[in-house]
Parts: structure tokens; sequence; C-alpha cells
């Protein structure tokens, strides 16, 4: 495999990751805007315990990755309080603030970046985005996928209906934060160096992005999204410096004509039977 | 349980309640009683309060004072997702079906307050081919003679098969009260007498209905008892034959064609 090849499936590997992460919580009808802060903290607590604890990799991620998922459910509680725009606002500033924490904090290296030794290679972070797929198919055929839509299609019906409303969403939002987690602490042993202004706006708004294009419906959605969008840009590089308005001008285009995103449960029952199963 | 042992038991009692928005009282201290395996129908003018009443019995608006006994346990200030665990489950006016969702799978969110806990919350039943889950739900729909309409996309479907599928789901939590918002509103005559078939099978099986309707032909044939409102206040209660003599619901709501 080229070294370019390898890049560029590294990239998509994180993409698909960092998807799933904002897909959870958007298929229980709430949007995490903060997702780059759980990303933060999946990163540098999994850094120092590899860097400063000896800990093996692999420890470090599942460890930080659950840290990221505690914070996520405690911050979450309070935060789901809030609805639509004002939980967007929330959940960006949080990622604002978590972001300018570890801006801070010294002990991480504060503003000049943090050195990460353990080295995670491509295939396991190949294997890893593989294993978020598959955990994300797997939880497609259970009934926590089925209320995570239920509830954002009709609330007061689920309550009614016997459904705890948050505890769905406080789970689907945790559960998100930790995949972000999860991702964040591979990234900082992949990349080997990490710094504060990495987990960024844009690190939070883009995934968002891949999930709305690819749509929100079913479970492949995000995996569609996140292909596109990193696969996309790499093939208008022949139009060189007009490529990123030729990708913006299509993605205007595209969700006008099709604002429920690319992969619907209409389009399942259009391509035939084969695959009800996977439909969230 | 309640000890009212030489009568039949009581399924839903209501006591004194009343209920205001702004300022303007929707409910008057209504108290009626609906003993187990009757259906009662709730009658009335538009505005008379009788969807209110639904919403304070399932938990959607709180109660300003009064009390509300499902099988004998106060229900009153119980959370609203708890009380189809206490025995009251509801149909929607304007059929609150989620639209996203396949007519399968509404029924399976339906049947969640009998599979609720973790386990079974995160079982893959998807891959299982023929699960326990789907075959009940589907042997629901059949029941119904609804069968074929179980893959659909519930957004897509006739007002009247949402509607008679509204009811399905409404069964399977394994309530033994029933609360019907308008269930022949809107239905063709076919449609009605489905229902009516629906109805009288869920009666046979020992359920206990409070249902809401204008249509008195269907009311008479289903129901035992009626409870007339108006204006948030009972005028009368008893067997349709005769409340329909009743003078105040003569000019409040039953009007004198139905002289006839």
């Amino acid at each position: 495999m080229s070294g370019y090849l390898t890049g560029v499936l590294v990239t998509l590997s994180f993409n698909i990751i960092a998807a799933y992460a904002v897909y959870l919580p958007i298929a229980a009808g709430q949007l995490n805007l903060g997702i780059a802060g759980f990303m933060a903290i999946g990163a540098y607590a999994a850094a120092f315990l590899t860097n400063e604890m000896s800990w093996p990799i692999w420890a470090a991620v599942l460890v930080s990755a659950g840290l990221a998922g505690s914070v996520g459910l405690m911050i979450g509680l309070p935060v789901l309080r809030t609805h639509g725009i004002y939980l967007a606002m929330a959940t960006f500033a949080l990622g604002q603030v978590i972001s300018a924490v570890f801006l801070n904090l010294e002990v991480v290296g504060g503003a000049a970046g943090y050195p990460v030794a353990a080295y995670a290679p491509p295939n396991i972070v190949f294997a890893a985005a593989a294993g978020v797929v598959g955990f994300m198919l797997l939880l497609s055929t259970t009934r926590f996928a089925l209320y995570l839509t239920a509830v954002k299609s009709d609330p007061t019906v689920a309550d009614l209906l016997g459904v705890s409303v948050r505890g769905i969403q406080a789970a689907a939002f945790t559960l998100g934060a930790m995949v972000a987690g999860f991702g964040g602490a591979l990234y900082a042993h992949h990349y080997s160096f990490i710094e504060a202004q990495h987990f960024n706006v844009m690190l939070s708004v883009f995934p968002v992005l891949y999930v709305l294009f690819g749509g929100t419906q079913t479970v492949l959605g995000p995996l569609v999204g996140a292909l596109f969008f990193t696969l996309a840009p790499e093939w208008l590089r022949a139009s060189a410096e007009w490529r990123y308005a030729l990708f913006a001008l299509f993605i205007i285009l595209f969700m006008a004509a099709r604002p429920q995103g690319l992969v619907t449960m209409s389009l399942f029952r259009l391509f035939g039977r084969r695959k009800p199963q996977v439909t969230t | 349980m309640t000890a009212k042992s030489a009568q039949r038991s009581v399924a839903l009692s209501i006591t004194g309640l009343s209920k205001s928005f702004a300022g303007v009282r929707a409910i008057d201290n209504l108290s009626f009683e609906v003993p187990e395996g009757r259906a009662v129908a709730l009658i009335g003018p538009n505005g008379a309060g009788k969807t209110t009443v639904f919403n304070m019995v399932s938990g959607v608006y709180p109660v300003d004072c009064g009390t509300i006994a499902v099988n004998g346990v106060d229900v009153t200030h119980m959370p609203s997702r708890k009380r189809i665990a206490a025995g009251v489950a509801r149909s929607f006016q304007n059929i609150r079906l989620m639209a996203h969702l396949s007519v399968l799978d509404n029924l399976l969110v339906g049947q969640h307050r009998r599979n609720a806990s973790i386990a079974a919350m995160l079982t893959p039943y998807r891959l299982v081919p023929s699960h326990r889950w789907k075959r009940e739900a589907l042997q629901a729909l059949a029941e119904s003679g609804l069968e074929a309409y179980a893959k659909e996309n519930v957004g897509a479907l006739p007002y009247g098969v949402r509607k008679r599928i509204d009811l399905v789901r409404a069964t399977l939590a394994g309530a033994n009260v029933l609360m019907l918002d308008e269930p022949a509103a809107g239905l063709n005559p076919t449609e009605t007498n489905a229902l009516r078939g629906d109805l009288q099978a869920l009666k046979a099986r020992g359920l206990t209905l409070l249902v809401v309707e204008h249509d008195m032909h269907f009311v008479d044939s289903v129901c035992e008892n009626v409870v007339v409102l108006n204006f948030g206040q009972k005028i009368a209660e008893g067997p349709l034959s005769t409340v329909r003599q009743d003078r105040l619901v003569r000019e409040a709501y039953l009007g004198v064609e139905e002289e006839a």
C-alpha cells in the first residue's frame, strides 16, 4: 500500500469514528456540536496514561474512552435539559471550554503541545474503525436503536409507552462521547503529537456534516457521509485550486435537493429487500 | 387491588378531578368510575374537556386537584412514563404513530413495557429471523386483519389503517385499561365495523375501555354506560338509552334529532 493511500485511509478511519460519535445523539434527536472536546479528553487522557504511567496502548485507549463517556454522562444530564438550538449552543461552548482547559494544562504540555511516545500503526487504526462500524451495526439490531428513533420521532408518545426519554437521550449522548474519546485516544497514538488547537470548532462541525450528508435515518448514513467527504476532495485534486469551491457548491445543491441525506430507508426499499435489518 | 368484592372491581376511578387553563375551568369536580371489563364512553360537545380527562389520566397534564386511581393504585402524581405499568394505555385523536418507523417497529415500541430490562434493550433481536417479539407483534396485527401492512412505513398508509394500528399498539403493553380518543372518527363504514369487531374482541379478553366518541350508534354498540360532559362538568351518567331522555343532555349535546 502506498504511503498516500495509507494516509487517506487513516484519515477516513478517524472520520468514520467521529461520524458515529455525532450520529448517536443525532439519532435520538440531539445535536452535539462539541464532539472535539470529547476527542480531546480521550486523546490527552490516553497520552498521559502511556507517557507518564507506562500503560499499554490498548488499556489506555479503552480507559480514556470510558473517561470521555463518564464526562459525557456527567455533563449530559444537566445539558440535555436544553433542547434544539440551545442544546447545540451549550455543546458548542462545552467543546470550546474543554479545548481551552487542555490549552492551559501544563502537565500535558499546555500551548506547546504534547508528544506521545507510544505508536499505533495504521492497521490498528483500520481495525478500530471497523470495530466501531461493527459495534454500531450490532447496536442497530437492538431495541435501544429502535428507541433512539422513537424518542426523536415523538418523545411524548415514547414516554407514554413507558420509554425513558431522558434515559435514552443521556445514553446516546454518553455513548457518542465514548466513541469520540476512543477516536481521540487512537489519534494521539497514531500521529504521536497532540495540541489543544487541533480540537477546534471545525473538528466538531465536520462530523456533523458527514452525518447529515449521509443521512440520519439509517446506521449506514454516517459511514457513507464520511467516505464521501474524505474521498471526494481527493478525487477533485485534479482541478487544483477550484476543488473546494466546486465541492462546496455540490454540497449546497445536494442538501437542497435531498435534505434527508443520501442513505434513507426508502432507498433500501427501492433496492430490494436485502437489508431491512440494518435500518434503525 | 380494591376490596369491592361483591361487585366487579373498579379498573379506573376518578374522584373530584379539576383542571384550569389560564383561569378557565376545563374540568370541574369530575367523578366517575369504570368497572373492570366494561366499556364507558365519555361524550359531550367539542371543548367539553373529554381529551383533557385523557391527558390527566395518562399524565400529560398535571391535575389541579382530585385523584385518579388505576386498578386501585393512586396514579395522580405518578410520572406519565410509569402509568402504563400501572395498567393504563391510550390511543390518540390525531394518531401519534412514529412516522419514520415501520408498522412493525411501532408495535415493537408498544411492547416496551413488558421488555424494559437493560438485557432486553441490548438484545440484537433483528438478527434472529423470527424473534418472539416480531411474531407477537405480527400476531396482534393478524388478529385485526392488518398483517399485510407490517413492513410498510406508517407515513404512507391510509388514515383508517393508521388509526387501527394505533389501537393495536396501545394493546401491546399489557395494560388492562385502554383509553381510546375518537377511535371511529374519519373511518368509513367498513372500517368502523372492523373497529367495532376489534373493540368487542378486546372486551372479550377482559379489557376495560374508556372511549371518547361522537358516533352514537358506535357508542351504543360498544359501551354499556356513558358519562356526559359539558363545560368540564358531568351532566349525566348511565346507559345511553336513559341518558338520551335527559333534558340537559339534549340541550347541550345530543339535540332533538336523536329522538328518532
